[in-house]
């Protein structure tokens, strides 16, 4: 049986929060919350003219070939790397295993601003994160009427409308 | 594992292509890339080696109109078929709402179907679950080729009994035949179970 990995509304708006003023106060070009499985939960700053959805999958799939380097040396896990580039950086952070914080940042900011920003945000994710693990536990089997009273044949069509 | 976003009112459904490598898995993504209206598809990201291996993932946005108060989208990824990556494999694999298993027809490649097939059960064992719990279908490519198998033969190695939807494919046809009604069958196979789970 299916069931679905959910971001409710009061904790996404949390995260929301918490991106708001972290790309302030590290002086950040933007940042991203990102499942470690690759969706985008929330993103903050200059977003535009980035592809967001690929970046949340790249990201994601970066942090899982960090996670086999870091099996390979023997260790259990390297939660932060870092990308340095010509004009843009990216520093990724691993929370609690199940978020990925991304921190894309220019030469307005600086590695030990973000890091230091960064982790005083670590303790707030981690309560919206205990606070998201709550709700699932206790919503469990109960999701949302995602397809009303669609019948199969209405999936059918669906499917043929889109693919032709 | 469908990701549902409800401050933005989406779900996001996973679909997993799978299979040996050079079976055609990025070709089929390549097709129905090219194929899609531009509005209801994002960018397609596209890792590949100069051998045209999938050396990473590729990765494929696409929005499904019509589903009534959420809007639903589809990410199709390819898994690369060399036996290596285990690390970007998982990542994949990870949470997947359906799997579409691309097999070579060429009968030099039988072993390596067998292989990718028993690879595939035991990555998702790894995941808890099995083949027949999740939607799944299988897709035999390359019938264009004169090396090709019967689809009889191909059958009884990764389908014994038709217990799954099959489908025959030319993923690098320019109408590439047979590779929607794959997508199509899967996304169906979805939705269906995911409205089922709710009941």
């Amino acid at each position: 049986m299916l069931s679905g990995q959910v971001i409710y509304e009061e904790e996404h708006d949390r995260l929301e929060d918490i991106c708001d003023r972290l790309v302030e106060d590290a002086l950040a070009k933007a940042i991203f919350i990102v499942d470690k499985d690759g969706q985008l939960i929330t993103g903050t700053g200059e977003t535009e003219g980035i592809d967001t959805t690929s970046l949340a999958s790249l990201v994601a799939g970066s942090t899982a070939a960090t996670g086999g380097i870091a099996d390979m040396l023997g260790e259990e896990r390297f939660p932060v790397h870092f990308h340095e580039g010509e004009e843009t950086n990216i520093h990724v952070s691993v929370i609690r295993d199940s978020m990925i914080l991304v921190v894309i940042f220019d030469e307005r900011s600086s590695l030990g601003l973000v890091r230091l920003r960064v982790k005083r945000a670590y303790k707030e994710m981690e309560d919206v994160m205990d606070s998201l693990d709550e709700k699932r536990e206790s919503d469990d089997n109960e999701g949302p009427d995602l397809f009303g009273d669609i019948s199969d044949d209405d999936i059918d069509d669906l499917v043929n409308d889109t693919f032709g | 594992m469908s990701f549902i976003n409800y401050k933005k009112r989406e779900i996001i459904l996973k679909i997993v292509y799978y299979g040996p490598g050079l079976s055609g898995k990025t070709t089929n993504i390549k097709f129905i890339y090219s194929k899609t209206n531009p509005d209801a598809r994002g960018k397609l990201v596209n890792l590949e080696t100069q051998q045209e291996r999938t050396l990473f993932f590729d990765f494929l946005p696409l929005s499904l109109a019509g589903l009534p108060g959420f809007e639903t989208r589809l990410h199709l990824y390819s898994v690369p078929g060399q036996l290596f990556y285990s690390a970007s494999r998982k990542l994949i694999m990870k949470n997947a709402d359906g799997v579409v298993f691309v097999a070579d027809s060429q009968r030099a490649r039988k072993d390596a179907n067998i292989t990718s097939m028993e690879d595939l059960e035991e990555n998702l064992e790894h995941y808890g679950v099995s083949k027949d719990e999740i939607p799944f279908v299988i897709q035999y490519n390359k019938r264009d080729l004169d090396s090709k198998m019967p689809v009889e033969e191909l059958r009884e190695d990764l389908n014994p009994g038709g217990k799954y939807p099959d489908f025959k494919a030319q993923a690098i046809h320019p109408e590439g035949p047979g590779v929607f009604d794959t997508l199509k069958a899967l996304v169906k196979q979805i939705i269906k179970e995911l409205k089922a789970s709710q009941k």
